[in-house]
């Protein structure tokens, strides 16, 4: 016997539209409601940043004040001292440079291809110790700039990366005390991972910004923005090692007696079979934790660095660009956006891929 | 010695011996030498400093402060500042955050839009750069003269001036803990009177206690309100300045639209993911009873995705309140401004650090305890619990 299948008439463009947002009236005054909104958003928001803002510096910051929308002069003529901070001018191409290594190491260790232990070491000791040489200089014969020069998002970069280099070595170090059979070193890592995460970021700061030189000998005290680092990194640990702790609980035990039963030494243990696994689980919350150590890098302007939030203040701060402060804190934002929202995304698409391997 | 050695238990005993004794010996260390520095400096630990007037002043107390006033109060106010600057965050986020997160969970593509774009936005720029936007948006706002004026408020550079009952500190008080009375008695009344009442009844009486707490806000503000005074005293212009009103400074209004702002992005996301934890089988249960769609959202989907979400919440809250330290920022006096200034002017360093210390510990705790209760109030409980 033969079945006739009758398809349903295809439903045309406007039925579709008027199923997905006007089914019931309340759904039509939701979406007249949201449309309205976005409409008047887009439009206010354009209408200021494109089509009445000024681009061009030619009639200096009077004729730019006098614009209804954005004055985008002000960035045209600041690019440098929010970029590049006090770095000095001529040499400005080497914080270029740097940043571009950075960003470079960051997209490299983005891909799976790089995802062993060595492979990963190698990329972001190369891109450290390159952005290290291009900023401080000295050899080569690039002139020497002190650390007090540096700024902008060049040192913002810095922060971050070498927050991310000390602190996750250290995270896994913490993760491990904290989960040794042995009581007293897992009480005390225990005590110290919760001490730090219970108290705010900018206090941690400030305490190796200001507070510790007073407890160290005069020859251990170094430069504050090594202090600093430290801090942020020691922060930055006390999160990362307990998002490895929850990635190393998901490893089921069963894993690890199989090791020991097959003789493996408890380094071969670690590395060999827990860690592997507990990264992979870790892996999302470890992208989100990156994310949120980016954004945080921006507290160091309190302790008196002049990373690229402190150095927009001074792009808009000084006489003539007074009333610019929208468009310098609106260009932040975006660079900062730009890196957050790509990292975030990047941490949404391995969660994805992620997702394919499991059973 | 070197088969002691080899003997796992001794080398279990030694290594932890190491490993603490280390670290107690380099914080002992770090004291030591920055007692003798600080002694060097003429200052000595112990204390008593806090006893001793600060001589300087705060931009914003609840209490009444002045220079003569001893550090202690100074802590105080600084603690008192930082929990009330974050309650008024939270709030702010949590009803940002709820707005924000309905519009994203629910069945309108264009809402789900505009909550997304939302979320993106403000969840990728980082707070303390908010914090300063809004601050400079608020300090350019025009001077007193020239106001902007809506509802009886006034907005200038020199912060929001809004209308206030003029009453007494005590009454005022009162009053605001009848308010809180008037939203917690209906949620408690909703919990202890009996399900098999008709439901009808149940809403009526918990109505009525909202009614009467709010009435009895009104009556102490109507006993305690200053003689001789209009009952709200509106600000106004009076020579160069603004006179009446209360005024809120640009600091903290900056701080808490930032704080708002921002943990409402967050916040907005928890809410998303506790609706989606809600199963589809139990809202189609409860449609299937005939629940009207507001009673399945008031009855079975709020209450099972504020179980699902509240235990991140808590985490959120928590991280929240630390983010009041970014009042540093701007110059709002918070607990840790206090702290920072302390050290500045009376050197006490590690004293005013341990404070700093204990002050977050003890909110931190504090709050996990409360969110732990209140966690444990609307677990699951007995048997129910099932794959």
């Amino acid at each position: 016997m033969e079945m006739v299948v009758v398809a349903p008439p295809a439903p045309g463009k406007l039925e579709d539209l008027k199923r997905r947002f006007f089914a019931t009236p309340l759904q039509a005054l939701l979406s007249l409601i949201s449309l309205a909104i976005m409409v008047f958003l887009a439009w206010k928001l354009l209408n200021w940043a494109i089509f009445s803002a000024v681009f061009t510096a030619s009639g200096g910051p009077e004729a730019c004040e006098a614009a209804a929308g954005a004055c985008w002069s002000v960035i045209a003529a600041r690019w440098r001292i929010i970029l590049f901070g006090l770095y000095p001018f001529e040499e400005q191409w080497r914080s270029a440079l740097a940043c571009v290594s950075v960003v470079v190491m960051t997209v490299l260790s983005c891909i799976p291809a790089f995802w062993t232990g060595r492979r990963i070491a190698l990329v972001w000791g190369t891109g450290t110790a390159l952005y290290y040489l291009l900023m401080k200089g000295g050899v080569l014969g690039l002139p020497y700039v002190g650390e007090e020069a540096w700024g902008g998002l060049a040192l913002t970069l810095f922060i971050f990366v070498t927050t991310c280099l000390i602190g996750f070595p250290l995270a896994i170090c913490l993760a491990l005390m904290r989960r040794s059979e042995l009581p007293w070193i897992s009480r005390t890592t225990g005590i110290i991972i919760d001490g730090v995460r219970s108290l705010p970021l900018i206090s941690i700061l400030f305490t190796f910004a200001i507070v510790l030189p007073f407890a160290l000998p005069q020859w251990l005290v170094g430069d504050k923005l090594y202090r600093v680092i430290l801090g942020s990194a020691l922060f930055f640990s006390a999160y990362q090692a307990e998002i490895v702790r929850g990635g190393m609980q998901g490893v089921s035990a069963g894993q690890e007696e199989a090791a020991m039963a097959l003789g493996m030494s408890y380094w071969q243990r670690i590395g060999r079979i827990l860690l592997p696994q507990a990264m992979r689980n870790a892996l999302p919350a470890t992208i989100n934790q990156f994310v949120i150590s980016f954004k945080e890098t921006s507290l160091v302007v309190i302790v008196g660095f002049f990373e690229i939030l402190a150095s927009g203040n001074a792009a808009y701060g000084t006489g003539e660009w007074r009333f610019a402060y929208v468009e310098v804190y609106a260009f932040i934002a975006f660079i900062y956006f730009v890196f957050v929202f790509s990292l975030s995304r990047y941490g949404a698409f391995l969660e994805r891929r992620m997702a394919v391997g499991e059973r | 010695m070197v088969s002691l050695l080899r003997n796992q238990k001794v080398r279990n005993a030694l290594l932890q011996v190491l490993y603490v004794g280390s670290l107690a010996a380099l914080v002992l260390a770090g004291i030591v030498i920055a007692r003798r520095n600080l002694a060097d400096q003429g200052i000595t630990s112990g204390f008593d400093f806090l006893y001793k007037s600060t001589g300087w002043d705060v931009n914003f107390s609840l209490l009444p402060a002045t220079a003569n006033d001893p550090y202690w109060w100074f802590f105080l106010i600084g603690i008192i500042n930082t929990l009330f600057l974050g309650t008024i965050g939270l709030m702010l986020a949590t009803l940002v955050g709820t707005i924000v997160g309905l519009a994203r969970t629910s069945s309108n593509e264009l809402a789900q839009l505009l909550g997304r774009t939302y979320v993106d936005i403000f969840r990728n720029i980082p707070l303390i750069l908010q914090v300063f936007f809004w601050y400079a948006l608020i300090t350019h706002l025009p001077t007193p003269r020239a106001a902007h004026e809506a509802f009886g408020m006034l907005l200038t550079s020199r912060g929001l001036y809004i209308p206030f009952p003029n009453v007494g500190g005590v009454a005022l008080a009162l009053a605001i803990l009848a308010v809180i009375a008037a939203i917690a008695l209906p949620v408690w009344l909703g919990r202890t009177s009996r399900l098999s009442q008709p439901f009808g009844e149940r809403s009526a009486i918990q109505l009525i206690g909202a009614a009467a707490a709010l009435a009895c806000a009104v009556l102490i503000l109507i006993i305690g309100r200053l003689p001789d005074e209009p009952f709200i005293d509106f600000p106004a212009l009076q020579g160069l300045n603004l006179r009446g009103g209360l005024r809120i400074p640009p600091e903290f209004s900056a701080l808490a639209i930032a704080i708002a702002i921002y943990g409402g992005s967050y916040i907005a996301e928890i809410v998303r993911g506790g609706f989606k934890a809600v199963g589809k089988g139990q809202m189609e249960a409860a449609l299937s009873l005939g629940l009207s769609p507001w009673r399945v959202f008031t009855l079975v989907r709020l209450p099972l995705a504020l179980r699902a979400m509240l235990p991140i919440l808590a985490n959120q809250y928590v991280w929240l309140m630390k983010a009041t330290t970014m009042g540093i920022a701007v110059g709002f006096t918070d607990f840790f401004m206090i702290v920072a200034l302390t050290i500045n002017h009376s050197g006490q360093t590690l004293e005013a650090i341990g404070i700093l210390m204990a002050g977050f510990l003890a909110i931190n705790l504090s709050l996990a305890a409360i969110f732990n209760r209140i966690n444990k109030a609307i677990a699951l409980k007995g048997n129910q619990l099932r794959g």
